[in-house]
């Protein structure tokens, strides 16, 4: 466990050190002179040699990527260049935004996808299933961003039932923030949802054809039993497995979700970076991100061997 | 493998693989709808040029909000009297231009790194370091940041898609690697002397064929929703290009007054994403019939 523990550990290190070589590279790599990009508008000779300072842009490679990764790990990301605003503070009004929705897509994409999954499993070769398999191949399907536009459209302009857009922290009003978030999350949870309903069919399907499971039936447990125990427990593992797996994809949804509903959060962010060329945001925000995917799928692979034995057995085979 | 009952081989047709493959899935009437579906979408999309009742840019201020039905308007006009069936059938090119630039892309650095993964257990860990370092960015960050340095075209939202891509290549291609490695057929061609090179290309990529088909019907509609976000945010196609992403995102400041104009270009992904995704399942399940039947 040990073993499996400490490699797992280093692996992600390893990423985390890849990745921000790459992140570092990148702005390295804009077109032209890194300082001209860095000042934006001011092209005065003398704040280009500050920013030049600043940024060590005159030391060798080596001396700048160990400038930029203990700046980082001290929580100095740099600043915006449009509004001089550092770029940690942006971040922390930001992500709670991001995390919440993503949150609560979570929640909605585990409650409809292990849902529809365990009553196309039961009710296998019922309308429930093909109702159940059309849903889940439309929620693959359906450009979710399109599903938004829908709903403002519908939804919350036509019939008025939820705020088009807008955002209110949780703090200050849980319940108008819930109303705002309700929507997008939904939105955001659809995609997700489609891939927990396939996954948990399959693990069922697999499940109540297994020998303990006939031998529990054998022995009289009622079906409702049976299924409601073996459903419960595996379902988490199903979920913890598609998220870590998807985690890229709600990403990216997030991003664009917020766009749409016009929160603020980790994606305005993101969108508004590039367009104001914003490199700094923009190098923190890949940073950012990066570390996260690498960190929240370390957590799923251990939570994994917490909860699946078996699953590290066979990590240290 | 099953083994072949050798008293029924005189009388059985002579029929190939693929063949079998193709009448399991005429047998799907889902399946069928779905490949109608994708060649109509692809004639759109290859004839648009011809077949397009407008100029998909050409605009027509004293025509614009026409409602669909309108003559000459099938599916209506947007703000700025622009045809919108026009701008869809152009939209359809550009959707499925990126959808195979992309896989194309994943495939041609996927497939021999996944191969090599699976065949040689020495460099095995670098590249799942690699596909490790690919996963931390996801499609959408790795397109801004692609965005940002390159700046934002059609070319690099196919790119960005098609890296993002290539763990998923790399992983199947990888699994069935090692699985055909460890049959009797690659066994019996090393004992032979076959060279690496020629066991991989001979014996391992045919084999590896279908999982990597398959693979490549769910990465396409993928990799469209992929270009449709990206256009939608402007990291994508720039305007006034058609595209169905773009398209969305004009629509969404009219969407009251036009609701058609922000409706039909969804539709559109959707029909298109959706015959893939039904077209890719069948094909699965017809390559591997014992896994549908369970």
């Amino acid at each position: 466990m040990k073993r499996y523990l400490l490699g797992r550990l280093w692996q992600s290190l390893v990423t985390l050190l890849l990745a921000t070589i790459v992140v570092f590279l990148g702005v390295r790599a804009l077109p032209g002179d890194p300082a001209l990009a860095l000042a934006g508008e001011d092209r005065d000779p003398e704040s280009l040699r500050a920013i030049r300072e600043q940024y060590g842009l005159d030391d060798s490679l080596l001396v700048q990527f160990w400038q930029f990764v203990s700046h980082a790990a001290r929580g100095d990301l740099g600043s915006s260049i449009r509004t001089g605003e550092s770029v940690v503070s942006m971040l922390s009004s930001a992500l709670p935004v991001t995390i919440e929705l993503s949150a609560l897509a979570i929640l909605v994409a585990a409650v409809l996808g292990v849902g529809a999954g365990v009553i196309a499993a039961v009710r296998r070769g019922r309308p429930a299933e093909w109702a159940a398999n059309a849903l889940a191949l439309l929620g693959l399907s359906v450009p979710n961003f399109w599903l938004g536009l829908m709903a403002i459209l519908y939804l919350s302009v036509a019939l008025g039932l939820f705020p088009a857009s807008g955002f209110v922290p949780f703090f200050s009003d849980p319940i108008g923030n819930l109303h705002h978030l309700v929507l997008p999350a939904l939105i955001l949870g659809t995609g997700l949802a489609a891939v927990i309903m396939r996954q948990t069919r399959s693990s069922m399907l697999d499940a109540l054809s297994a020998d303990y499971i006939r031998t529990a039936e054998a022995k009289g447990l009622p079906p409702r039993a049976v299924i409601g125990r073996h459903a419960l427990r595996n379902s988490l593992i199903v979920v913890i497995t598609i998220v870590g797996l998807q985690l890229g994809a709600l990403i990216s949804g997030a991003v664009v979700t917020e766009r749409i509903f016009a929160l603020p959060g980790f994606g305005k962010l993101t969108v508004d970076a590039v367009f104001q060329r914003d490199y700094p945001v923009i190098q923190a925000v890949v940073l950012v991100t990066a570390t996260a995917y690498i960190v929240i799928n370390l957590l799923v692979d251990l939570l994994y061997s917490v909860i699946d034995p078996r699953i590290r057995v066979r990590g240290e085979a | 493998m099953a083994v072949a009952d050798l008293s029924t081989i005189p009388s059985a047709p002579v029929t190939s693989r693929g063949r079998k493959v193709v009448r399991r899935m005429l047998r799907n009437p889902l399946a069928i709808a779905g490949i109608v579906v994708l060649a109509i979408a692809t004639a759109a999309a290859v004839f648009a040029p011809w077949l397009s009742p407008h100029e998909p840019t050409l605009t027509h201020l004293d025509r614009a909000f026409a409602p669909p039905g309108t003559a000459g308007h099938v599916l209506g006009s947007d703000d700025l009297g622009r045809d919108v069936l026009s701008r869809i059938m152009f939209g359809l090119r550009a959707s499925l231009h990126v959808g195979l630039l992309a896989v194309a892309t994943s495939l041609v650095v996927g497939v021999p790194l996944g191969l090599m993964a699976g065949y040689f257990r020495a460099i095995d860990a670098l590249i799942s370091r690699f596909t490790d370092l690919v996963l931390a960015f996801p499609f959408l960050i790795l397109a801004v940041g692609l965005a940002a340095i390159r700046g934002a075209s059609l070319g690099n939202a196919a790119i960005a898609i098609g890296i993002a891509q290539i763990p998923g290549v790399i992983r199947i291609v990888r699994s069935e690697t090692l699985r055909l490695k460890s049959l009797d057929f690659v066994a019996a061609a090393i004992v032979d002397g076959a060279g690496d090179a020629w066991v991989l290309g001979r014996h391992i990529l045919p084999n590896a064929a279908s999982v990597i088909i398959v693979q490549a019907t769910v990465a396409i509609p993928a990799a469209i929703l992929g270009e449709a976000v990206l256009s939608f945010l402007g990291l994508g196609i720039q305007p006034p290009a058609p595209s169905l992403g773009t398209m969305l995102s004009d629509a969404q400041q009219f969407a009251s007054r036009a609701p058609w104009a922000a409706v039909m270009p969804g539709v559109a992904i959707m029909l298109l994403t959706l015959a893939f995704n039904i077209v890719g399942d069948s094909l699965r399940d017809a390559l591997d019939p014992k896994a549908s039947r369970r």
